[in-house]
């Protein structure tokens, strides 16, 4: 029998598969499709202090094995989240949630997260500091280990509950930043978000994206993930969370041999509404074939 | 929406570049007039949005114009070949409103829809009126497959070529209608917004990443809040519609 267990902060999961905040909405609406308590746990939509609409449209761009998004953190705002969209969520899902967190300032950050650590279905807070789609903000506290930490510290002054960083690829050194995180308190860190990408539409002669600039995801950037994955793992002593154009049973596997406690699937899930459903039922049978009894047991098993 | 998979029965050229695809499989997600599907493609990461023209019991019919590498691959399937769809995306048209004797517009690629609607409301027994709009004479498709389902019949080029010379709109200003519904470039939608003498519906096309209201890439501002153009959308209402543009 295949053991899909992993712990992920000192919450049990089922299995490691976890869809990544912006793929899946709140849940729901997959939810029509499948029972989404076979997942893991999923990461829902990144959610600020205010309401958001988000960027100009065209947000997404298509490229070889991924695509663009500069979708801007488009959410309800935290206030309608709590009230809307998590009660709607409980309803069809009975596991603890991960809340994805995004501000543009500390106190956005602290707002949030104290507001969303208060709910009973929030297991994780997932605090990203890596959304490339917003200007003064997102990434901006990702790409320099201070700010980083900054927000870290801050956010875990007002809540219990485990956090999870979530870092932007797009920086000279993963590691000095994963380490400033775990150094100001984090529980846990997850990585990558997208990479910062642009296409060109040639007969307009004009970026394809509104925006500009979006970021880059899809089966693309998994090496990038792997390898980023990899760094951080052996630099702190806190669980990573792997992500970054996982797409099959076989890139789960991939990514825990990396080092990944759990992994979450982002862009598989926007081309397939199954794939996250398929990659869990599929993991057994990957396991066997590669003589896994645990996935527990092969984190970090590739030196 | 469901997802499965198609059989092509049939992939022809209707003018130089836009193509009628008939698929078989199961079609029971669809559910009104101005839904669309979302195509996978071997090769290429997001599926194809392509707007529903009919749909019997276990037969699809859309009608796409290559405008890109996706199109392109589509125009090479053959009878016979399969494709992974996702069917029943979108809310399509609200039929209740029409009244007695709609209108119903259709622009280029924005025509298609407008036949499963015309089917839909003559089989209610409303007399429908069609304007087709195109460019070039080169470019018109689908005027007796219209006038065969009963409906009175308009078209019109920008050039003068066949027709009316000018746009939909020329047209549009002397007829008389209970409601209108209405489908293509957004200048043309715009144009008729202007025009129209009555409520109606605009069926509205953005580039997407999933297609069922997942990842956010295509909303848009409306009246009554954000809307994203593949779920909520792509159909809304006259007095929803913000023009961002």
């Amino acid at each position: 029998m295949a053991e899909m267990k992993v712990s992920l902060c000192g919450i049990e999961l089922d299995n490691p598969v976890i869809p990544a905040s912006g793929t899946f909405g709140y849940g729901y609406e997959f939810a029509e499709l499948y029972d989404i308590n076979m997942l893991g746990t999923f990461s829902f939509k990144g959610t600020t202090k205010e309401p958001r609409f988000g960027n100009p449209t065209p947000r997404i761009a298509e490229c070889p094995s991924g695509m663009i998004n500069a979708v801007g953190l488009q959410n309800p705002g935290v206030e309608k989240v709590i009230s809307e969209e998590l009660p709607k969520l409980a309803k069809c899902f009975s596991k603890k949630v991960m809340a994805n967190v995004s501000g543009f300032s500390v106190e956005d950050y602290v707002y949030t997260c104290e507001k969303l650590s208060a709910c009973e279905q929030v297991g994780w807070l997932e605090v990203n500091v890596s959304c490339p789609n917003v200007h003064g903000g997102g990434m901006s506290f990702g790409t320099s280990p201070e700010a980083a930490a900054e927000v870290t510290a801050a956010v875990k002054k007002v809540t219990d509950k485990p956090v999870i960083v979530k870092l932007s690829p797009n920086v000279t050194d993963i590691v000095s930043i994963a380490k400033a995180c775990e150094e100001a308190g984090a529980d846990g860190i997850s990585l990558i978000n997208t990479m910062l990408g642009m296409r060109i539409d040639l007969r307009r002669r004009k970026p394809v994206i509104a925006n500009k600039m979006g970021g880059f995801s899809g089966p693309a950037i998994f090496p990038v993930a792997v390898r980023m994955v990899y760094q951080v793992v052996n630099a702190v002593k806190i669980p990573v969370v792997g992500m970054g154009g996982v797409s099959s049973a076989e890139d789960v596997i991939e990514m825990m041999l990396a080092g990944a406690t759990a992994v979450e699937v982002g862009a598989a899930n926007l081309v397939d509404p199954f794939a996250s459903k398929k990659i869990v039922e599929e993991l057994p049978k990957v396991m066997d074939k590669y003589g896994i009894t645990s996935l527990s047991e092969i984190i970090g098993g590739a030196k | 929406m469901k997802q499965g998979f198609f059989t092509i029965k049939e992939n022809t050229a209707l003018t130089e570049s836009v193509y009628r695809m008939v698929m078989a499989g199961d079609t029971s997600a669809v559910t009104a007039a101005g839904q669309f599907v979302n195509i996978k493609l071997e090769g290429m990461f997001l599926r194809r949005p392509i707007s529903v023209c009919d749909c019997t019991e276990g037969e699809l019919t859309i009608i796409y114009k290559v405008v890109g590498k996706g199109t392109e691959q589509m125009a090479k399937m053959s009878p016979g070949e399969e494709l992974d769809v996702l069917t029943g995306l979108g809310n399509g048209y609200d039929l209740t409103s029409s009244g007695n004797e709609p209108l119903l517009i259709g622009g280029g690629v924005g025509v298609p829809p407008m036949y499963m609607l015309a089917k839909k409301l003559i089989e209610q027994g409303k007399k429908v009126t069609v304007i087709l709009g195109f460019n070039k004479k080169y470019e018109i498709f689908y005027e007796k497959e219209f006038q065969d389902l009963g409906c009175e019949v308009y078209v019109t080029t920008v050039d003068g070529s066949y027709g009316t010379r000018g746009f939909v709109t020329d047209v549009m200003k002397d007829l008389s209608y209970s409601y209108f519904y209405t489908c293509g470039p957004e200048p043309m939608l715009k144009a008729i917004y202007r025009a129209c003498a009555s409520e109606g519906q605009f069926s509205f096309e953005e580039r997407m990443g999933c297609g069922f209201g997942a990842c956010m890439g295509c909303s848009c501002q409306t009246v009554t809040g954000y809307k994203r153009i593949c779920k909520e959308g792509p159909v809304l209402k006259k007095e929803e519609i913000l023009w961002q543009k």
